[in-house]
């Protein structure tokens, strides 16, 4: 069985956590153009690498952001939104 | 009988023949480059040189042809999708199958069986109700169908799913069917090498050379490439190749699992999907279930199974067939399925001139091998994609018009 670190809660089994894609960042949608805006909502980075993701871990219902390697499919860290600099 | 087999293995008078011929160098230029020898790819080298005189074209796999998804999907054809583009454009596909093995001169092992879609809940049976009427209304025969009719077909199968989720229908699908799916590439593969087109295996796209927009060559592990027209069919590897390019696209890759069992007795003639289950099983002409399961739940660029994949499919199959406790599992694999948001492939030209992308096959890739072939040779040929393909363009997601197939393009919703 996999094991992902909550951030809050320690090990718990994969099966208790749902993926919520990469993290990224919202154009203004006062502002941005048709095309930014579709690019924002459709176009996703698809390539390998090491990416900051959004994860929830379901019992508890604790959103976080992990560093995974998504070609390895290792976690190298986990911490709640904002305390990055606290790990 | 052994011996005789022998015998006859080893005489100099009945060589093994080659499917096609083992090309040594690439050369300096090509008319057309495919990336991806699998069966999409393969099938594109074919009809650019059966229906259009195009042959002076390099297929370039970086393993092994049909190594990738072509090898590793349950071989389920069928057409009974949600909307009347995916509909028409599948159905092109099955028309195309069924005379595909004399096409090629290669016993492909195209087995029509029938194809039921279960439902368990009353909205799934009213998704069924839609597919078939629009079904129908293309042409396609698909009817719904009630568990009498479902235990007709395949006695086997215990319509309460052990009490858990009963069975309250079904959309059934004439032409589903089964094919050898190694077959279906290898036999693209000698069609086209007959008609000139070379296939290099082991050689991989390290870089595409891009200039003013438009495509100018391939950078390879056997060294550099020229050409203005470069097609990308390579499934789970699709964002690493448009990175080459810079052409922006919405695919993300997530594993697909499956698994066979050991070897049986004919006894199950149809082939079966259960969305609320998650499963869809078929008996191989080898006697083994092939079975399939949705998606696994997140990002991975990795062809690893899992023993929670093979738990949860078989706890599932129990539902369905409770006296196959005692039969074991032999193989399970995964293949990286590149998936769209709306279930729907995306075919066609790109932003990048000469650049052409066949693409987000995502878990629905092998049913539309021969049309996916037939579609980009004419849209290389002609630098025009077919009004049948229209639909499944890139720009799609730009223009806001997405073409819905979740509904019956997977099992995982």
């Amino acid at each position: 069985m996999k094991l992902l670190k909550c951030p809050v809660n320690g090990e718990r089994p994969l099966s208790e956590f749902v993926f919520g894609g990469e993290v990224r960042e919202m154009p203004d949608p006062n502002t941005c153009s048709d095309q930014e805006w579709a690019a924002y909502v459709h176009y996703r980075n698809g390539a390998p690498g090491m990416k900051k993701e959004w994860w929830y871990h379901g019992p508890s219902g604790t959103w976080f952001i992990a560093e995974r390697d998504t070609m390895l499919d290792e976690v190298a860290r986990t911490y709640l939104y904002g305390q990055e600099e606290k790990q | 009988m052994p011996l005789r087999l022998l015998k006859y293995a080893l005489s100099r008078e009945h060589p093994a023949p080659r499917f096609f011929r083992a090309c040594e160098k690439p050369k300096d230029s090509y008319d057309v480059v495919i990336i991806g020898g699998g069966g999409h790819g393969l099938a594109a080298a074919y009809y650019l040189a059966k229906d259009h005189g195009i042959t002076n074209v390099a297929v370039l796999e970086r393993g092994y042809i049909g190594g990738g998804n072509t090898g590793r999907n349950t071989t389920i054809v069928r057409s009974n999708y949600l909307t009347p583009e995916g509909v028409n454009f599948y159905n092109a596909s099955v028309k195309l199958f069924e005379d595909l093995s004399q096409d090629l001169n290669l016993n492909l092992f195209y087995s029509t069986r029938g194809h039921f879609t279960l439902a368990h809940t009353e909205s799934a049976m009213r998704t069924m109700r839609w597919r078939a009427e629009v079904n129908k209304h293309v042409g396609v025969e698909s009817y719904v169908v009630g568990p009498d009719e479902i235990s007709k077909a395949c006695p086997q199968l215990d319509i309460s799913c052990s009490g858990q989720a009963p069975i309250l229908g079904a959309l059934y699908h004439a032409p589903g069917s089964v094919a050898r799916h190694d077959a279906v590439a290898w036999g693209y593969a000698r069609g086209a090498d007959q008609r000139g087109v070379e296939i290099y295996q082991n050689t991989e796209v390290t870089g595409i050379d891009v200039q003013g927009g438009k495509v100018r060559g391939v950078h390879t592990s056997r060294g550099y490439i020229a050409t203005n027209k470069v097609l990308s069919a390579v499934a789970g590897f699709t964002p690493r190749v448009c990175k080459m390019v810079d052409v922006q696209t919405p695919i993300v890759i997530q594993p697909l699992q499956a698994c066979v069992s050991e070897p049986m007795k004919p006894w199950l003639d149809t082939i079966l999907v259960s969305g609320s289950l998650h499963v869809y099983v078929s008996q191989s002409s080898r006697g083994e279930l092939v079975m399939g399961s949705s998606l696994d739940p997140y990002e991975v660029h990795s062809t690893r199974s899992s023993l929670d994949f093979v738990e949860g499919l078989t706890s599932h199959i129990l539902d369905m067939f409770p006296f196959l406790s005692n039969v074991k599992i032999v193989r399970q694999w995964a293949g990286m399925a590149d998936i769209t948001p709306d279930f729907a492939p995306i075919m066609g030209k790109t932003p990048v001139d000469g650049f052409y992308l066949d693409a987000g096959w995502g878990t629905w890739g092998f049913k539309a091998t021969p049309i996916s072939g037939k579609s980009m040779a004419e849209t290389i040929a002609k630098d025009k994609a077919p009004e049948l393909i229209h639909s499944f363009r890139l720009s799609r997601f730009e223009e806001y018009e997405l073409t819905g197939e979740k509904g019956a393009a997977s099992v995982g919703h």
